[in-house]
């Protein structure tokens, strides 16, 4: 009895010792040569540990999604993209300040998620996974054929006019920092919060087996359609934070490409692991980073064209091991960390058992 | 009324592609229960293996087309059966792993593209022939387009008359109803895997080939914008049916051509509606078993 309470606070514990630590990290002189550009003071160094705590958001969302309720969505990006684009459509054409506005745009893409979550899910499994793809597409085209609102293939830029001060320019980015850290800690909470309760569970065991849960009397539609929504909202909201860390957005965060990549995120750092998500999204985006650098290094540049084209495309290293992880461990970072604390946690067993008999 | 048949034909030879795309798509779902999202770079690869060959071989001669034609469709069958063997066989059963291992493969081999051919699209030309039109009904329609349609039309014959009257079309129909019978009955059903992978790679790599002339360029980005309007026509027509995924290719591309045309250039998104309504009213596709 008293292992199982010291369980269930000692993660939390551990996870805000984390959050301390991250939110201090702006005041801190910290050099780590080949995993970050610089000190953790300097505004190019907050800039990418906040992308990579915005990747982790947006792949804890995605988690809920398919790690907790197993429905593969192609089309994630889109909801990230609707927070984005549509915050930043919003700011440059109405004199609205930034937390209605964001309001405004999270009502909106709850209604849309409601509405294309709600014909998606009339088919399940790799259809409702095309589905999704589908309405992705459909979401990235509107985007790049309608230049005059949303920049085309060029990209929106954000208007400041209403954004307060704060959270605009360079010299500001550990406020944007700390934005970003603390929407990690919120959707970790609300992903917390609704996987540990009746819908949650309801959806977990759909997500086992769907006709034994219509069997007890449940409807899976529903619950279902709340993850899905919960899920889209909680990316909108990533997407919002993305304009103003980001200074705008690109058509790139609608395609399907974008959504891969949070699905390689999530297999990453372990489906279904919360804790996976977020290190996946710090991981993956770090690796992009550096492998970007490494890639036009002169070290690369050298090699001989068998291995320099192969080494000078990030994505091509990222597909690869992101092959190998699915191969080999299934599980990802999670898995390897929980095979581990498995075999000290017998090993310990093993011991109390020895002294017990002695 | 020229206007209508241009679309009509432009739309047939559009579908025609997506027909070479869909059919492997359809099949190795229908089969194996696999969403592939390597196939657009089997595709990809055919078109860039047909380009490289046309270009040793130079002159756009009709047999250095059909020598692509022939080249594209072996490298991508190849590629096709050598994933099948050597990355999904692995992963036996697992469909949610097999499918994120098409993810990965598709991810990497665009990057690896890019890295060898350039990111920029290259431009292809085929016989003269090619470049001409032809009149029909009044309306001047660019002469690859029959190309396209014949080719697809022979894929489809070939895949019926392969499916209906050798003993391993009836392998594989028998797995696409039942697959752990024809397993209890004792017969190997994972040589039909990597035949059905080979079967669609080649129509993959062959459409490759012919999509590099219907656009007049090769990227690397080439597969994967078709793959989605491949997926979309395998749900329509059902998943896991050959007829459907070719009536639905017919039916998409057709569409989305007048819509283009006539509605300021919503093709794209019509197609989607497209797709909502034939979920709503059908879930399980125009032809299909319900997935």
């Amino acid at each position: 009895m008293k292992t199982v309470t010291k369980r269930r606070w000692l993660p939390w514990a551990a996870g805000g010792a984390v959050v301390a630590f991250a939110a201090i990290l702006p005041f801190l002189n910290i050099v780590v040569p080949g995993v970050l550009p610089g000190a953790t003071y300097t505004p190019g160094t907050l800039q990418l540990l906040a992308l990579s705590l915005l990747f982790a958001a947006l792949a804890l969302s995605y988690n809920l999604l398919f790690g907790s309720a197993g429905m593969l969505s192609f089309g994630h990006a889109l909801y990230f993209a609707m927070g984005a684009y549509g915050l930043g459509i919003l700011l440059q054409s109405t004199d609205l300040a930034l937390v209605p506005a964001m309001g405004i745009i999270l009502a909106l893409v709850i209604v849309a998620a409601y509405l294309i979550g709600a014909l998606s899910l009339r088919v399940t499994g790799i259809s409702f996974a095309m589905v999704t793809l589908a309405f992705a597409q459909a979401g990235n085209v509107l985007i790049r054929r309608n230049p005059g609102l949303t920049g085309g293939e060029e990209g929106l830029r954000l208007a400041t006019a209403n954004v307060p001060d704060v959270l605009v320019g360079v010299i500001n980015t550990r406020n944007l920092y700390w934005v970003a850290l603390a929407l990690v800690v919120v959707v970790f909470v609300v992903v917390t919060w609704f996987e540990h309760s009746r819908a949650g569970h309801v959806v977990a065991a759909t997500r086992e087996n769907e006709l034994r849960v219509r069997v007890i009397g449940v409807r899976p539609f529903v619950v279902k359609l709340i993850t899905f929504v919960i899920a889209s909202a909680l990316a909108a909201l990533v997407g919002m934070v993305y304009l103003l860390l980001q200074s705008g957005a690109t058509p790139r965060a609608t395609s399907a490409d974008f959504t891969l990549t949070i699905l390689v995120i999530v297999v990453l750092g372990g489906v279904g692991s919360r804790w996976g998500a977020v290190v996946g999204g710090i991981v993956y985006t770090l690796l992009d980073q550096r492998l970007t650098a490494f890639a036009s290094s002169d070290a690369v540049a050298a090699l001989p064209d068998v291995l320099r084209i192969p080494l000078s495309e990030p994505l091509f290293i990222l597909g690869t091991l992101f092959i190998l992880v699915v191969l080999f461990l299934p599980g990802g970072i999670a898995g390897i960390v929980g095979r581990v604390g498995d075999r000290s946690r017998s090993r310990a067993a093993a011991r109390d058992r020895v002294e017990e008999a002695s | 009324m020229s206007t209508i048949v241009l679309l009509l034909i432009t739309g047939l030879g559009l579908g025609a592609l997506y027909f070479l795309v869909a059919s492997g798509l359809s099949l190795i779902y229908g089969l194996m229960g696999i969403l592939n999202f390597a196939h657009g770079s089997f595709l990809t690869l055919g078109a860039f293996a047909g380009w490289e060959l046309a270009r040793r071989m130079g002159g756009d001669s009709w047999v250095t087309l059909f020598a692509s034609m022939a080249a594209g469709a072996a490298v991508g069958a190849i590629v096709a059966a050598a994933t099948e063997f050597l990355l999904i066989r692995r992963l036996y059963n697992r469909h949610i792993e097999q499918v994120l291992v098409t993810v990965g493969l598709a991810l990497a081999s665009v990057a690896l593209f890019d890295g060898i051919w350039g990111t920029d699209p290259i431009y292809v030309t085929g016989p003269a022939w090619f470049a001409e039109t032809t009149e029909i009904l009044g309306a001047r329609v660019p002469n690859d387009r029959f190309v396209l349609i014949a080719v697809a039309v022979l894929v489809l014959i070939a895949m019926v008359l392969f499916l209906r009257l050798t003993r391993y079309g009836l392998i594989i129909r028998a797995g696409v109803e039942n697959r752990a019978m024809v397993t209890a009955l004792g017969i190997d059903v994972r040589k039909a895997f990597t035949l059905v992978f080979a079967i669609g790679g080649a129509a993959a790599g062959l459409g490759g080939v012919l999509a590099s002339h219907y656009f007049g360029y090769v990227s690397p980005q080439l597969g994967g914008s078709l793959l989605i309007f491949a997926f979309i026509v395998t749900v329509i027509g059902g998943l896991g049916s050959l007829t459907g995924a070719a009536v639905a290719s017919v039916v998409v591309a057709v569409l989305q051509q007048f819509a283009n045309y006539y509605l300021g250039g919503t093709g794209d998104l019509v197609v989607v509606l497209l797709l909502a309504v034939v979920l709503l009213v059908r879930p399980s596709g125009l032809v299909g078993r319900l997935a």
